[in-house]
Formats: C-alpha cells, sequence, structure tokens
C-alpha cells in the first residue's frame, strides 16, 4: 500500500509545481460560470415554473461545477499511460514491483486531486460572496456535507474506474480514439456536465441515469444544492457503488488478460 | 493564393494518409457541437421561447457561429501553434524568407477536420432557412453570409490576439481562452440573452455581437435594417489586431538556435 501512497504523493508534487496555470484556470473557470448563470437566469425569467429546480440550487451546481472542475471531467486522459501501452514502454512499468493497476490508480487519483485542489479554494471563495440567488449557497446540514462528502469520494471511484478502463483497453485494440471521443461526448451529454440531469426530458433523463455517468458530477452536486432530498440518497449512491465496483473489476481483468496476452517487442 | 493553396492541398493530404484518425478526430469535432445544440434544443423542449427566440431561430444562430469559428479555426489554427513556434526559434527562419510574415505563419498549421463543422453548421442553415424562421428578402441572404465571413474575420483577430500575447510572454495565456472557445460555446444563444453588460462587452472590446446578435435583430424584423450591416463595421477590430502584431514582431528577439 505504501507504495502507491508515495506514486499518489509523487503525481500530487508534480502537479502542485503549475501553481500560475491553476491561477489562469480559475479565473476562465469563473467566466464560464457567470455567463452559464446569466444563460439560466434568461430560462428562469421566461417560466420560473418549468424550472426542475429552484434558481440558487443551480447556481450553486454550476459554480461547484467550476471549482471541481478537474475532478471530474473525462477528457482529461493521461497521455503518458497511453502512450506508454502503445509504444511499448510500459515494460519499464512491469519491472517494478507494484501491480500496474494499482499503479495507475494512484497517478490518476493523483492528478485529478493535487488538480482540483489548487483551482477549488478561489472559485469557492468567490462565488460564495455573490448575493443569491446567484451565488454559491455554501450553508448546508451537516449531515447533507457529510453525504457529499461520502458521494465525492464515490464520484472519483467510478471517473478514475473509467478512465482505468479505457487505459485497459488499450492493450486490445490498436487505437483506443475512438472509444475516448465517444466516452467524452456520452459524458458531456448524460452526465450533466452541458445540461444538468433535472432539465433534460423526461425517458431520456431516466435513461441517463442509469449510465455509469450520471453517477460521477451529477450524484455529489445535487446532494449539495439539495436537489436530490436525503431520503432518495441511499438509492443513487448504490448506483455509484454498483457502477465503481462493475468499473474497477472490469479494467482490473482487462489489464490481466491484456499484460497476459502481451509481447513486448525490442530489446 | 497558389502557394497558399498549395500548402492547404499538403496539410489536407498530410491529415488523409492516417484517414482513420481523421474521421474519428472528424467525428468528436461533430459530436462536440452536436451536443451542444442538443442542450438547446432540450432547453427550449422545456421552455419554449427563450428571450423571445424560437428554436428555428436559435439553430440559425448557432448555424452562422459554427461556420465563422470553423473556418477561422480550419484556416487560422497556425496562428493558435504560434507559441510553440516562438519557443522554438522556428520564427527566425520564417523572417528569412522573403514572404509576408503573417502568411507564413497562417500556412505552417491548418486543421482541415474543422470542415466537418463547416458542413455541420451549412446542413442547420439549410434547416433554419427552410423552417421559416426568417421571410427571406435578397438583402438578408447577404447579411447572412456576413455575419458568417466578418465572423470568421473576427475569431481571426481574436486569434491573432493571443498569438500577439506570446511575443511578450513566450507562453500561452489560458485566461484568452474565454474568448477563444467561449464564443462558440455560448454563441449558440444571441448574446442580448446574457444580459446587457455582456452585450456591451461584446459590442465595444471585442465586437462579436456585431457579427451576431445585431444583425440578427434585423433578420428576425426585431430591428432596423442598418443592424444587418454592423458585421462589416465588425472589421476594424483587425485594426488593432494588425498593429498588435507589427508592435509584436518588432519587440521579437530570438530565442537563440
Amino acid at each position: 500500500m505504501k507504495k502507491y501512497w508515495s506514486f499518489f504523493k509523487m503525481r500530487l508534487m508534480a502537479c502542485l509545481q503549475y501553481r500560475g496555470a491553476a491561477l489562469a484556470g480559475m479565473s476562465t473557470q469563473l467566466v464560464w460560470g457567470g455567463m452559464e448563470i446569466l444563460l439560466y437566469r434568461a430560462f428562469w425569467l421566461e417560466n420560473p415554473e418549468r424550472f426542475p429546480m429552484g434558481m440558487e440550487a443551480l447556481s450553486t451546481y454550476i459554480w461547484l461545477q467550476q471549482a471541481f472542475l478537474t475532478l471530474f471531467v473525462i477528457w482529461d486522459w493521461d497521455y503518458d499511460i497511453l502512450k506508454s501501452v502503445k509504444e511499448g514502454s510500459v515494460a519499464y512499468e512491469l519491472l517494478r514491483p507494484a501491480n500496474l493497476y494499482g499503479m495507475w490508480m494512484a497517478k490518476c487519483l493523483g492528478t485529478r486531486l493535487a488538480r482540483a485542489s489548487l483551482r477549488m479554494i478561489p472559485v469557492i471563495v468567490v462565488s460564495s460572496l455573490i448575493p443569491a440567488p446567484y451565488g454559491l449557497r455554501l450553508r448546508i446540514p451537516p449531515e447533507t456535507f457529510g453525504v457529499f462528502l461520502l458521494a465525492m469520494v464515490l464520484m472519483l471511484l467510478v471517473v478514475c474506474g473509467y478512465s482505468m478502463f479505457v487505459y485497459a483497453l488499450t492493450f486490445h485494440v490498436t487505437d483506443p480514439n475512438g472509444v475516448m471521443v465517444l466516452s467524452v461526448a456520452a459524458a458531456d451529454l448524460l452526465g450533466g456536465a452541458i445540461v444538468p440531469l433535472p432539465f433534460l426530458p423526461e425517458g431520456f433523463r431516466q435513461f441517463a441515469a442509469l449510465t455509469p455517468f450520471a453517477s460521477m458530477q451529477n450524484v455529489p452536486l445535487r446532494i449539495f444544492n439539495g436537489n436530490i432530498p436525503l431520503s432518495e440518497a441511499p438509492g443513487v449512491m448504490g448506483l455509484q457503488v454498483f457502477w465503481a465496483v462493475a468499473l474497477l473489476a472490469v479494467g482490473c481483468g482487462l489489464t490481466r488478460s491484456g499484460l497476459r496476452r502481451a509481447v513486448i517487442m525490442g530489446g | 493564393m497558389k502557394l497558399y493553396l498549395k500548402f492547404l492541398s499538403i496539410h489536407i493530404r498530410s491529415a488523409m494518409t492516417y484517414r482513420a484518425s481523421f474521421f474519428l478526430s472528424c467525428l468528436g469535432h461533430l459530436l462536440i457541437t452536436t451536443n451542444v445544440f442538443l442542450s438547446v434544443v432540450f432547453l427550449l423542449g422545456r421552455f419554449g421561447t427563450v428571450g423571445g427566440y424560437t428554436l428555428s431561430q436559435l439553430s440559425l444562430c448557432y448555424a452562422v457561429i459554427l461556420a465563422a469559428t470553423s473556418l477561422a479555426e480550419c484556416f487560422g489554427r497556425g496562428i493558435d501553434a504560434f507559441g510553440r513556434i516562438l519557443s522554438e526559434a522556428q520564427f527566425d527562419r520564417i523572417m528569412l524568407r522573403p514572404r509576408p510574415l503573417l502568411f507564413q505563419v497562417l500556412c505552417q498549421d491548418m486543421k482541415p477536420t474543422m470542415l466537418a463543422r463547416v458542413l455541420q453548421a451549412a446542413v442547420m442553415l439549410v434547416w433554419a432557412i427552410g423552417s421559416g424562421a426568417v421571410s427571406w428578402t435578397p438583402a438578408k441572404g447577404l447579411v447572412l453570409a456576413l455575419m458568417i465571413f466578418c465572423g470568421a474575420a473576427v475569431f481571426f483577430g481574436v486569434y491573432l490576439i493571443n498569438a500577439c500575447v506570446t511575443f511578450f510572454t513566450l507562453e500561452h495565456i489560458e485566461a484568452l481562452n474565454i474568448f477563444m472557445d467561449g464564443p462558440r460555446e455560448y454563441g449558440k444563444y444571441p448574446f442580448g440573452i446574457y444580459g446587457k453588460p455582456v452585450l456591451l462587452v461584446l459590442t465595444f472590446l471585442v465586437p462579436l455581437a456585431l457579427v451576431q446578435h445585431w444583425p440578427l435583430q434585423y433578420l428576425f424584423d426585431r430591428g432596423p435594417a442598418w443592424y444587418g450591416f454592423l458585421p462589416v463595421a465588425s472589421l476594424l477590430f483587425l485594426i488593432p489586431c494588425g498593429l498588435l502584431w507589427r508592435m509584436g514582431v518588432r519587440h521579437y528577439c530570438s530565442t537563440g538556435s
């Protein structure tokens, strides 16, 4: 376990070096979040009754989404890993006395946590200063906050499990680009990245909720803003656990079978 | 011009060498913009109208922005890689050649996969035109063409500013993405939707509203006819862009070999 912890720490430290980039990214995120809220405001003014949640809840969703963006975006692939499988340098990794899947997982978690930890604080501070209903509403009951934290952890496992699944797939297909392109598009639409899931039309929404993408940002953000009441939380979080376990198991299996078949060329 | 076409064909041919990956990245670009449009469809399905615009009017709006950004990205992408050109001192080599600097930079890189989006924009335009969003007259057709081409020019100006900044910082500034990728995302709705302050910034500072919001008012019969010819005024934006470029070139000292 200790070796995975140090992989995680190494990655965390490497990412924390880029403080300037984080600061620049933060200002982008504030503007994007602001534009998004102005847009929904137009819809809200048009017809507040058709809004599936309060304006304040929506603003909270959008600001948290911006704050934690790097935690759950699917398109943030680790190209080092993809390249190492494609070009065969994964052989070096295999020489290490550690499990390949575990190493990758530690890297994935470390990168995401480091990037998010730099960006989230300023975004949260600034957006919570914006007056209601357009700002981030931080005052929530402590038990909701606890459930939110748990959902965040599960979300992170699902996201990393999914990325890992795609990396492991690279052992079996020559070009993972197609899967990657489709995953990004599906996650955008089905995961509530472009439009929060409650805004989707009936039927399509229920379908989206079952996919692994809905077990990502959708769950913790909507628990935090109160759109998923605590009484319904066990159901959606159960689904999160299911997807986390399923993706980790499939990813592990694919890595193992891929390694068994893999032939490393050259000397 | 002949030289430019030659470069264009080189870039297309080099992209087509890896045919599968060419089509995959086309597909990727298409899926992203399709998703953006689907979000408009979903929200309009729920709310009916927004700010008085209907779905077919909004699809016209998005088609215009999509066409303009894709054209700018396809042909102006060379400027996007400008940071690399500078840091690898390739710019020295460019300066030695007896051809205009900007022309050479543009020829360095093009993005033919973006043509897929131009095609998508064309399909959406045809649909929006057919769905009766606008009662068409020859003048309105001309305005539409102006919107697309002046729009592409303004976007190109934004890319140019972004490249000029790298003369001074030697590194791409992420915050400028707000004006580079942002408009494609937010231009799906007429900028007036976002309220007065945003509209003012996008009218007078970065004149994107001049190629989108104002002429649309004329097309939808919500404003006077002179709004329709504001896209021409947006071309004034290229003057400070050009000046900045010349300032950057003068400021440039090589990174060495």
